[in-house]
């Protein structure tokens, strides 16, 4: 009998230690796997008996002598859950279904096969077996991987170097830690694959410090990787490879690429301007591959199985599965992988349930701090990068955050602009004075000053086209966004939002 | 006049020393060194600005410039229990708002104070990962889910 209780952050947040400690003092050795990703029924536990492996959520410590005795009844196998069944699990294929930091078990389940392809392959197959695949960079800027590997691996300089982003800042967005906490090895499979494309022997994973099980299931995970030369001398091939965590510090403009390599380098995490491209001036000046978590994790997965079947799932340009993260007021909330090109309610409304709270689902906002407010109107777009760009929107790093009612859009307009003053790296002025300067206005508007709304659209302006970064340039599409589909609250009638 | 270091800070001082060298073979030493300093002190010590500055080569203004910019680096020691909460949309939508303003509250501070008694601070965070189960919250680098000020307040009052 093997018993799984996740030791996923989201997890343990909801009381898994506890869960898991009730099952050792029962004499059962635990298993600490990832979350399969339905966080309303965590902590979910797992009991795999004669080679049926049955769940039990939400598990509280009390509830573990019923599951033990059979008494409470279990939810059935996870892949009967409707949320999990209806999903195409590509990337998140393995997390939650094996132990995180058990390699034998990574092996069982498809892992490694993709780095061993890579490396009969050689890099330029490589390199074009990523582009065929269509997959495009899951941080948000949706730039085909494969034309950045291509422009690093041809670039010259005495080292390069695959710096991994796992700053995930965004609201609303939990994929990256998941993926880092469930199923390790396939990122550093992925980074490994990533270096043998382009000639780079250093990577780094620069992750963010609010993310602690994160930092420590990948630091174990990569001294697991040395010992069993996966890094090092890469499977005994003439490859090297090695790969160091770094911590963020709680800057979220560091999620920006040329921020996290000032970061990474020990400076202010001020932006760059680009070009130079980081692909060719990156880390310590050198060429330099910077993907997301998700992006990279993805890279063993088309390897293992070929570009045509990843680039078979989708819609348009937006090509394979998405990890998207359904979060907020939402009764289902979780990690929903499927296919681009689900319409956005079909995901809030049929997937997810709609709101926690019962109430009407207001608005959604999609992408994080940056993306924009979707009304229940613009619920038929299809999940995509050039579909809800088309809509005034962007998918950003796929988070979906659900908002009933009682949402108040002026107070979450005034926040978009507070929260880019506070996290502002102050390099240009669109975004380091204008932030200050749109908090300024929208209280004005909350005053009563509705004559101010033109003077906020103006400032929007400023910021998107004159801003260096997205977190000045993009700021204006969660205000613009509530602005234009919730004029009445920017009337000015109503009391001030603080 | 020459004044002659308190042995506590003899320590301090080797102990700083200790932290720079673990850490000077990296590649860009600096934020991992100001991480053990912060794990180690609570805080960056004025005593480890000048010997981080020159192990690295950098002015002192280019130090306080990095230190300064990172919400994680703290010139001054926080309370004896530190509590995060989550400000960010997610947990907006399921009523952030309210727990940080209750709790902040009932302890009589503002984001980033400190009690009186020096027993708690209290800090905003801009998401902690866990969105689909807030409000969330951080308690003495312990996370939470659902929080509420009940839960929040118990930990570090009692």
């Amino acid at each position: 009998m093997k018993v799984y209780v996740p030791r996923d952050a989201a997890a343990r947040a909801l009381g898994s230690d506890a869960v898991a400690a009730v099952f050792e003092a029962a004499g059962h050795t635990v298993i600490r796997n990832g979350s399969r990703g339905m966080i309303w029924l965590e902590p979910l536990v797992e009991i795999e008996e004669n080679g049926i492996r049955s769940a039990w959520g939400p598990v509280a410590p009390g509830d573990v002598a019923g599951i033990l005795d059979g008494s409470v009844e279990s939810l059935g196998p996870v892949e009967d859950i409707p949320f999990f069944a209806r999903q195409q699990r590509l990337t998140f294929a393995r997390c939650g279904l094996i132990d995180p930091l058990d390699l034998a078990d990574y092996e069982a389940h498809g892992g490694l096969k993709g780095l061993r392809r890579a490396i009969e392959m050689g890099p330029e197959a490589i390199v074009t077996e990523v582009k065929n695949s269509g997959l495009r960079g899951r941080g948000g800027a949706g730039f085909p991987t494969g034309i950045k590997w291509e422009t690093v691996a041809k670039a010259r300089g005495p080292q390069k170097y695959i710096v991994c982003n796992a700053d995930e800042g965004d609201s609303g967005t939990f994929a990256d830690r998941m993926i880092m906490e469930g199923d390790p090895f396939t990122l550093i499979e992925g980074m490994v694959i990533a270096g043998l494309a382009v000639g780079a022997t250093k990577g780094y994973v620069y992750i963010r410090s609010e993310y602690p099980d994160a930092i420590e299931v990948m630091e174990r995970a990569v001294e697991i990787a040395r010992q069993n030369n996966i890094l090092g001398r890469v499977l005994h091939s003439s490859h090297e490879f090695d790969i160091e965590i770094r911590v963020g510090a709680g800057a979220y403009v560091c999620g920006e690429e040329t921020s996290l390599l000032n970061s990474l380098e020990g400076k202010r995490g001020v932006v760059r301007a680009k070009p130079p491209l980081p692909a060719l001036e990156g880390f310590m000046g050198r060429p330099t591959v910077v993907n997301n978590v998700l992006s990279l994790a993805t890279v063993p997965v088309i390897l293992e199985k070929g570009a045509a079947l990843y680039e078979g799932f989708g819609l348009g340009r937006s090509k394979g599965t998405m990890p998207i993260q359904i979060a907020g007021n939402v009764r289902h909330g979780g990690l929903f992988e499927t296919a681009f090109g689900m319409p956005l309610g079909e995901l809030v409304n049929d997937v997810a349930g709609g709101t926690a709270s019962g109430r009407p689902v207001k608005a959604v906002q999609v992408g994080g701090p940056l993306g924009a407010y979707f009304a229940p109107e613009k619920f038929d777009t299809p999940f995509g990068y050039e579909e809800f760009d088309g809509q005034g929107g962007l998918i950003g790093h796929a988070g979906i955050v659900v908002f009933d009612d009682s949402a108040d859009m002026l107070g979450l307009a005034r926040f978009a602009m507070e929260f880019c003053a506070v996290e502002s790296c102050g390099k240009c002025t669109p975004c380091r004075i204008g932030a200050v300067r749109g908090v300024e206005t929208l209280d004005r508007i909350a005053a009563g000053d509705a004559g101010a709304v033109p003077l906020l659209v103006d400032l929007c302006q400023t910021m998107k086209h004159g801003s260096l970064c997205a977190l000045g340039g993009f700021t204006p599409y969660p205000v613009m966004s509530a602005l234009e589909q919730f004029p009445e609250e920017f009337q000015g009638v109503r009391e001030a939002a603080e | 006049m020459t004044a002659t270091a308190a042995p506590h800070e003899t320590a301090q001082v080797s102990e700083i020393a200790r932290i720079i060298a673990a850490h000077l073979h990296r590649e860009g030493p600096l934020l991992p060194i100001l991480h053990d300093v912060q794990a180690g002190y609570g805080h960056i010590p004025a005593a480890a600005h000048s010997p981080i500055a020159e192990a690295l080569n950098i002015t002192r203004a280019e130090l306080h410039g990095v230190i300064s910019f990172y919400h994680d680096f703290k010139d001054k020691q926080a309370g004896v229990h530190v509590v995060k909460i989550c400000r960010a949309e997610a947990c907006q939508s399921v009523g952030a708002n309210a727990l940080s303003e209750a709790v902040l509250g009932k302890l009589g501070l503002d984001w980033h104070g400190t009690t009186p008694d020096g027993r708690v601070t209290v800090e905003p965070v801009y998401c902690l990962g866990l969105c689909a189960c807030g409000p969330a919250a951080m308690v003495d680098g312990t996370l939470k889910g659902r929080a509420t000020v009940e839960t929040l307040l118990a930990e570090v009052t009692a």
